[in-house]
């Protein structure tokens, strides 16, 4: 029977016949809505401190009284961590794919043909600065993990809310994805081709498994510590505007 | 006996048909082995390339279905026979005839790479520790259905300028023997394109050997490239030890 034979080029050509579309769909609304909410939190520049608690959109915060910045003051810090997610590799793979369509499914043709840059060039070539991120990231998580520390303390002295449970795990899954890191992983061990050579050459490679442990979950923990920055910020927020009451577990 | 239809590729580089074929269908067969069939009873000159159907030669590498496959681990009963299961020649690949590509190109790209060189001096030990991450990029086959289905060389033709995924992990085993002193940064960077891999994984979904290829492979490649070319503070960090000493 006459058809085409070979698989033909173009955006969306292709012989599979399953909705590999359906793939893209996640992706863009999670990171289309997380992008949404979070710049309107962070320009909101309010409802960010209740009580004891901090929005880790606000952490640390600096000048939240206005004397010298006038804007929110998310705004100062918001191109750390949104430079981290950006240069992540494994959001890196999430946005070519769902966003750029480059390409939009495995064996699926695009529209980019050969004006394709990669990462040769200006602009993504900038994705190969991620490791500055990651230092900016692990400085974040010590003021993070110092806001779950200010949430165990309340006005009646020590305690633990339903709010500090939620930043806890906010943070620990923040922790999670820093730490399997592929940068992280090739910094603290993968870089060296012997690891019975090396100075402290034992400790690196027991370093390097367990990030690499880590690392086979990296999806995940990029994932999950999306959905929970913006709930921690949303449950924060509820308690901050009166519209619920902190529950009080301890 | 229960049968499905084949619908295969016929033709070469110029163009071609996709032609039907019943085969009968038994417990355990593979697409190889239904097309094997058709060579037997049907169409003797029947263009294709097999060798151990044992999904450790790497010939038999096809798109099932529009999906790239070995042809000899892709299960009949996998497929939807309610329909034709269609079988065609690797997409990245000029076909000489039916599914039978010309893959020399990748030859060509291997030559590139410098062979494994002692490092001067070398104690010849190995620990255990040491080897277990180049043994996973030992089990490569090359089927080159990485290279196939990676959209830089199957959609943007860049074949001049990109090594593919098969090659880094080539190099990755190389780069990163305890034993091997070559540097192959400057190659990866410049004339296997490494920079053009946009991390997006089809790679690593297609190899039949499970080999992580972006993870293990390429993203550890791509950090040192980062070390040598987009690290201006580690530079600085490295001359000042190295004046030190
Ligand atoms: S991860 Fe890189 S090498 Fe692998 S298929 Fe994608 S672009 Fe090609
Ligand atoms: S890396 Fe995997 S997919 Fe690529 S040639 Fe080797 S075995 Fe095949
Ligand atoms: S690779 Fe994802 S955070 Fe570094
Ligand atoms: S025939 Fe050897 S891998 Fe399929």
């Amino acid at each position: 029977m006459a058809e085409a034979g070979l698989t033909q080029g173009g955006f969306g050509a292709t012989a599979r016949r399953d909705a590999w579309w359906l793939e893209m769909l996640p992706t863009i609304i999670l990171i289309g809505g997380f992008s949404i909410y979070a710049t309107a939190r962070a320009f909101e520049g309010a409802h960010y401190l209740a009580g004891s608690y901090l929005s880790p959109f606000y952490s640390p915060l600096i000048d939240p009284d206005h004397k010298w910045w006038p804007l929110s003051p998310a705004v100062l810090i918001l191109g750390f961590p949104l430079g981290f997610r950006v240069t992540c590799y494994y959001y890196r793979k999430a946005v070519y794919r769902s966003f750029l369509a480059d390409p939009p499914a495995c064996a699926v043709g695009e529209f980019w043909g050969k004006s394709y840059i990669g990462e040769t060039r200006f602009p993504f070539i900038l994705q190969n600065l991620h490791r500055y991120f990651l230092y900016g990231a692990l400085v974040f998580l010590v003021f993070l993990w110092h806001d779950v520390w200010k949430a165990l303390w309340f006005d009646d002295g020590f305690g633990i809310g339903l709010g500090t449970v939620i930043m806890a795990v906010n943070t620990s899954l923040l922790t999670l994805y820093a730490f399997s890191c592929h940068s992280l992983r090739h910094i603290i061990g993968g870089r060296l081709d012997c690891f019975g050579c090396a100075k402290a050459g034992l400790a690196q490679h027991k370093a390097w498994s367990l990030a690499s442990l880590l690392n086979v979950n990296h999806m995940w923990f990029a994932w999950c510590s999306l959905v929970s920055v913006g709930a921690t910020d949303f449950y924060i927020r509820l308690v901050a505007t009166g519209a619920i009451k902190d529950l009080r577990i301890l | 006996m229960a049968e499905a239809t084949l619908r295969i590729f016929r033709g070469d580089q110029g163009g071609g048909t996709m032609k039907d074929y019943r085969v009968p269908v038994a417990p355990g067969m593979v697409v190889l082995d239904a097309l094997h069939h058709v060579q037997g009873h049907q169409a003797p000159d029947l263009g294709l390339r097999w060798n151990c159907k044992a999904g450790k030669c790497g010939s038999c590498s096809a798109e099932v279905n529009g999906r790239p496959r070995l042809t000899c681990k892709t299960r009949m009963d996998s497929l939807d026979l309610t329909q034709p299961v269609e079988v065609r020649p690797m997409k990245s690949f000029p076909v000489i005839k039916d599914l039978a590509t010309d893959v020399s190109w990748n030859y060509q790209v291997n030559k590139k790479i410098p062979p494994f060189q002692p490092r001067e001096g070398v104690e010849w030990k190995m620990q255990q520790h040491d080897v277990d991450r180049v043994q996973e990029f030992r089990k490569c086959i090359e089927c080159f259905l990485c290279q196939n289905v990676c959209h830089v060389l199957r959609d943007h033709d860049k074949k001049a300028e990109f090594g593919g995924p098969r090659f880094f992990v080539r190099v990755a085993g190389l780069e990163m023997h305890p034993l091997d002193g070559a540097d192959r940064i400057p190659l990866l960077k410049d004339a296997l394109g490494i920079g053009y891999c946009n991390i997006t994984k089809c790679c690593t979904e297609v190899c039949p050997e499970e080999i992580h290829i972006t993870d293990n492979a390429i993203i550890p490649l791509k950090e040192r490239v980062v070390d040598e070319y987009y690290d201006p503070v580690l530079k600085i960090v490295k001359k000042i030890f190295s004046a030190g000493r």
